[in-house]
């Protein structure tokens, strides 16, 4: 199948950067990634710069690959991420434009390649939970309710690639903060910093200024992750009760 | 004996009002609830309208001028809720304004080609309904409160007269058929977005206010519009 490809082209964060357009020949078999691999094949091969974009486990799980397909994160097919994304969903004599995650807080660092430390400082801001150390403890010592527990669960699988800032009209990052403020504000283990962990992580959300939210639905519906849009209620409602709940520090009796 | 000291500076004091209108959560949970203050008026104001319908009583007056006495009567009450819906709209208002603002320093570079997978109009234009409803509303007090466009020979206190001649003459027409669909619109979300932004996430909610709010916004544009719509077919006249 040969495809004409629009590549989004852009040499460093302050280059303006440009479309340009490739053809390549490719087959139905290969993933969306390994047809870019032969593109740049050819590119290397006729002296030309390869175009950059991120990748890394190419399964679908570790969250580094993305960019937008035709106007959609991660391309077309639904849940899934770009490296997943297999040919055979495309036609032969397709066109394909391909734009990096459009965002303040994601500088395009080159091409299709974009900075996503913004989250990495999310989750440094409370995206953690407190263990003691020592022997390890009977894993079932501490009970969780099913309901809590399967919620929690869905909420881990965010894998933070980024395509829901990417397909917010806002460019907010709500989806994604609040994924984590769920998986942990749901569980046990997650209590001790809860309040605390609402009010700093959105507080850091706003510092790397990301849009808000305006329950428009896209993130969820581009999320390979299948995080739904309740995660974001939830990181409402873990804010909303830390900013009553917030209580300044003191020690009280048995401070010594 | 030497005695030390030590100087403690007190942590700097936790302002909730603050911390609250400096995020977009805390700013989103503001409009939600002024927005369902505003949205109770507005279903007070249909209802109240709905005696535009029912002429007049034993006595010869139009139900409606007597219900607008009514409200007159009691001054406390009258500015107090002013006072109210005045402090709410400032609120939602200025609220969106820093958040649309914030939005488009979100994401300086436009794309070239985006979708929308899987969003409603309503949903993706709430801040401009909200522009349409907020020049609505100034026309409609300029109209009808104040009586100084678009109501030849207003008359103080006669609701029935100033609608019935109001609502036909000029752009009046256009206003309120624009403005009422920016309503609907804005209401279709709203309702159901607030919901979301308040920390209401259980599937089984959002799906039913998901619902509700567009019947609940539909009717509400509806009954609005059917306003004009009669006093324009001449089915309401004084």
């Amino acid at each position: 199948m040969k495809l004409t490809l629009d590549i989004w082209r852009q040499k460093g964060a302050s280059d303006a950067g440009r479309f340009e357009t490739y053809t390549v020949e490719a087959n139905e078999h290969m993933s969306f990634l390994e047809m870019l691999d032969v593109l740049n094949q050819e590119l290397i091969g006729s002296g030309k710069e390869p175009v950059a974009f991120d990748s890394d486990c190419r399964e679908g799980i570790c969250g580094m690959c993305g960019f937008v397909v035709n106007g959609v994160p991660h391309g077309p097919v639904d849940n899934t991420t770009i490296c997943q994304t297999h040919m055979r969903h495309f036609h032969d004599g397709e066109r394909l434009r391909l734009e990096p995650w459009r965002a303040a807080a994601f500088p395009v660092l080159k091409d299709l390649v974009v900075d996503r430390s913004a989250f990495d400082r999310i989750i440094q801001a409370g995206g953690f939970i407190s263990v003691r150390t020592g022997s390890a403890v009977d894993s079932n010592a501490m009970l969780v309710e099913k309901n809590k527990s399967d919620r929690a669960m869905t909420n881990a699988a965010c894998i933070g690639c980024g395509a829901c800032v990417a397909s917010c009209p806002n460019a907010a990052a709500a989806l994604f903060t609040g994924a984590k403020i769920a998986h942990l504000g749901l569980l046990p283990q997650g209590q001790p910093e809860r309040t605390d962990r609402a009010l700093n992580m959105v507080a850091q959300m706003g510092k790397e200024g990301f849009g808000h939210c305006t329950t428009i639905g896209e993130c969820e519906a581009n999320c390979p992750a299948h995080i739904k849009l309740e995660a974001i209620a939830q990181m409402n409602g873990d804010f909303l009760r830390a900013v009553f709940a917030k209580r300044e520090e003191s020690a009280g009796g048995g401070a010594g | 004996m030497s005695v030390a000291t030590k100087t403690v500076t007190a942590p700097p004091s936790f302002s909730r009002v603050g911390v609250l209108w400096a995020s977009t959560v805390g700013k989103k949970a503001l409009m939600a609830l002024t927005g369902i203050l505003l949205s109770l008026f507005v279903l007070g104001h249909l209802l109240g309208n709905l005696q535009l319908y029912f002429g007049r009583d034993s006595t010869g007056a139009y139900l409606i001028n007597k219900y607008a006495e009514f409200l007159h009567h009691n001054k406390p009450l009258l500015y107090g809720t002013r006072t109210v819906l005045l402090v709410a709209v400032l609120i939602h208002v200025i609220a969106a304004f820093q958040l649309q603002l914030g939005k488009g320093a979100a994401r300086p570079v436009e794309y070239h080609q985006k979708e929308s997978v899987n969003s409603t109009v309503s949903s993706r234009y709430m801040f401009w309904t909200g522009v349409v409803i907020f020049f609505f509303v100034i026309y409609h007090l300029l109209q009808l409160t104040l009586g100084v466009v678009n109501v030849p020979g207003f008359r103080e206190g006669d609701v029935f007269h100033n609608v019935t001649v109001g609502l036909r003459t000029g752009v009046a027409p256009l206003f309120y058929v624009v403005g009422m669909i920016g309503l609907g619109l804005h209401l279709r979300h709203g309702l159901y977005s607030t919901f979301q932004s308040l920390g209401a996430g259980n599937p089984a909610v959002s799906q039913w206010a998901l619902k509700w709010a567009a019947v609940v916004a539909t009717v509400i544009a509806l009954v609005n519009l059917s306003f004009p719509l009669a006093v324009l077919a001449g089915l309401v006249k004084g």
